[in-house]
């Protein structure tokens, strides 16, 4: 299996030198702490930087399993729902503060996508698309029907966001730290997962399912845990967009939800968690500047750039750093 | 009993709606293998210049044929100009694309008819005739004859037009075809320029009644891939029996099953569409493909 894995590529570029090791781990460090001073920086953006680290939360989860894996997910707003939704029930019905729901929403949603990652295994390429776009699409008349629970279409107002105890923070600068940290660890957690075992086994199911399978890589379950997996990041990321607005409803998870998220994760490239910031930060603030021309632009801007890129530049934007700086790291 | 005729009725004309759109997801597919998730906000788009034509003087008729045309010529130009260049990419990039586009249309109708609710006229009467006790409204027959002209005037260009016979050849067999004379590409974006036609038909039949907004076919558009799985996502034949089918079924959900309420029409054409993909994923008119590695 291994074997396999090694020659079908698409491992981390080289680093084997001493001193590329050290730069890389230098630039991680210096990225890691820019990060943490971005609300000092940018004050008054804080909160829009919250935002940006939430999308950047579910476009990883998207990226694990369209880049990774190759299955299509054009629904990853449902599973947004579904975490957005077990924490906004929690923290209206028992009073539970909105943070500790989180890991919670977490793994209600990877389960879900688990098991919805088994039918899954029989739709490959576009008919999958096709089921996880309808599902989206479906989800907010699902949340309708079930009044009792989810508040039907006014949806369930929350408690607004504060910080925990006397802890004295502003509540934005405390929802950034909040989920930058989710963030990172997700982060690292994710890029452990796909340089070991786990990641070559994906890999070689991407690059060639026969091939996998020959070596002994069970399919169906790597499949079915890559879409739990993907599923649960996504729902990680909408309990934080509900905790956040301190209220639900099914509105909050549109069609156009899941359609952001993956034009993030066409922005930053498919296969490279490092460009994912980016993306994220260009699904957030795009509409922000773009609305000032028309309510309309950022959709044409969102349509028009998923169309170029993919014509033009499939890698995104991890594609371009990597040609642009390619000149200098291979001198290294 | 005649409640239950008159929701087979008005089934079988909301089926024809899906019916056409599911066609042209099959136009498409058949020749491209992509499915066309712009498909629905093509239809839209067309839709909404027969509003503008009608909207400035134009008499009904004349204004549907000038869309139908626009609607062709706006196919043939999306293919060239955007599925074209992606051609023998992976079916990801190109669903990418289409989505692209979805979304694109969807904001450029916004943004040039603003996204307010616009009433839409139907060219039939709103009265209702008597058939043995049965009250029927020319509505709903019109809607559905207008499909039935269209479909049939479809299969007679595919049966007796030298292009007809071309655009078969291109689908079953490009290679054999192109050596044969036949131009490939072109013969695709035909397929597009006549599914934009089928979709835009399908628009201004459904406009009166759903009322024209930029996502009027949001919700018709997952019901149109619910028809074309039905019958079978390569099966012309298919997909008109489909759209009839979940027409009136969804209908009949809709008037008898309390249980599941209006809202869960949609869940409910989820459900089917899931099913037939994991139970028949051939569709009900199609011999599977069995595929050799």
């Amino acid at each position: 299996m291994a074997r396999a894995a090694r020659s079908t590529g698409g491992v981390a570029p080289p680093s084997s030198t001493p001193l590329r090791r050290a730069l890389s781990a230098g630039a991680v460090a210096c990225l890691v702490l820019l990060v943490l001073a971005l609300p000092v920086l940018l004050e008054t953006r804080t909160y829009e930087l919250a935002r940006a680290a939430e999308y950047a939360i579910a476009i990883l989860g998207l990226v694990v399993l369209v880049g990774f894996t190759g299955q299509i997910s054009l629904g990853h707003g449902a599973f947004m729902a579904i975490g957005g939704y077990t924490s906004g029930v929690l923290m209206f019905h028992t009073g539970v503060a909105g943070a500790l729901t989180i890991p919670l929403a977490g793994v209600v949603a990877g389960l879900i996508g688990f098991f919805f990652g088994f039918p899954a295994l029989r739709l490959s390429g576009v008919y999958l698309a096709l089921a996880t776009f309808a599902l989206a699409v479906a989800v907010p008349s699902i949340l309708k029907r079930f009044e009792g629970l989810t508040g039907g279409s006014g949806g369930l107002v929350l408690d607004v966001l504060a910080p925990p105890g006397r802890l004295h923070v502003r509540p934005e600068r405390w929802l950034y730290y909040l989920t930058v940290s989710i963030a990172l660890v997700l982060f690292a957690l994710t890029w452990l997962l796909l340089r070991g075992r786990a990641g070559r086994a994906l890999r070689a199911i991407r690059d060639g399912e026969v091939a996998a399978v020959s070596f002994g890589v069970n399919v169906a379950l790597y499949k079915a845990l890559a879409f739990g997996l993907s599923a649960a990041y996504a729902g990680v990321a909408g309990s934080l967009l509900v905790i956040d607005s301190g209220f639900v409803n099914p509105d909050t998870f549109p069609i156009e939800l899941s359609i952001r998220i993956l034009v993030g994760a066409v922005v930053a490239g498919l296969t490279t968690l490092g460009a994912i910031p980016l993306g994220a930060l260009f699904i957030e603030f795009l509409p922000i500047y773009s609305q000032q021309v028309s309510q309309q632009a950022p959709a044409v801007i969102y349509g028009a750039a998923l169309i170029l890129i993919m014509v033009l530049l499939p890698s995104g934007a991890a594609g371009l750093i990597r040609r642009l700086l390619s000149p200098v790291i291979g001198r290294l | 009993m005649t409640e239950f005729f008159q929701q087979i009725v008005s089934g079988l004309a909301s089926g024809g709606v899906y019916a056409s759109l599911a066609l042209a997801l099959v136009l498409i597919h058949r020749s491209t293998q992509v499915i066309n998730f712009a498909q629905g906000e093509m239809a839209t788009f067309a839709t909404y210049i027969a509003w503008t034509l009608i909207d400035r003087g134009m008499s009904y008729w004349p204004a549907f044929v000038l869309t139908l045309l626009v609607a062709f010529v706006g196919g043939v130009a999306v293919e060239r100009v955007v599925i074209r260049p992606v051609e023998r990419a992976p079916v990801l990039t190109v669903v990418m694309v289409t989505i692209g586009l979805l979304v694109l249309v969807n904001g450029a109708m916004a943004w040039l008819w603003s996204p307010e609710v616009k009433s839409f006229p139907s060219p039939f009467p709103s009265r209702a005739i008597d058939v043995g006790g049965v009250a029927i409204s020319l509505q709903d027959l019109g809607i559905l004859g207008m499909t039935l002209v269209t479909l049939t005037l479809l299969y007679l260009f595919f049966r007796f037009t030298k292009v007809g016979l071309a655009l078969r050849a291109a689908a079953v067999n490009p290679e054999s075809s192109r050596l044969a004379g036949v131009r490939v590409s072109w013969m695709l974006a035909l397929g597009w320029g006549l599914a934009a036609m089928l979709g835009a038909v399908s628009g201004m039949m459904i406009a009166p009644t759903s009322f024209l907004e930029p996502n009027m076919m949001q919700v018709i558009i997952i019901y149109a891939f619910a028809a074309a799985v039905l019958g079978g996502i390569n099966s012309p034949v298919g997909a008109v029996v489909g759209g009839l089918l979940l027409g009136v079924a969804l209908n009949l959900i809709g008037a008898y099953a309390e249980f599941l309420g209006p809202e869960l029409r949609l869940p409910v054409a989820l459900a089917i569409l899931l099913a037939v993909l994991l139970v028949r994923p051939a569709g009900l008119f199609e011999r599977a493909v069995v595929k050799r590695v």
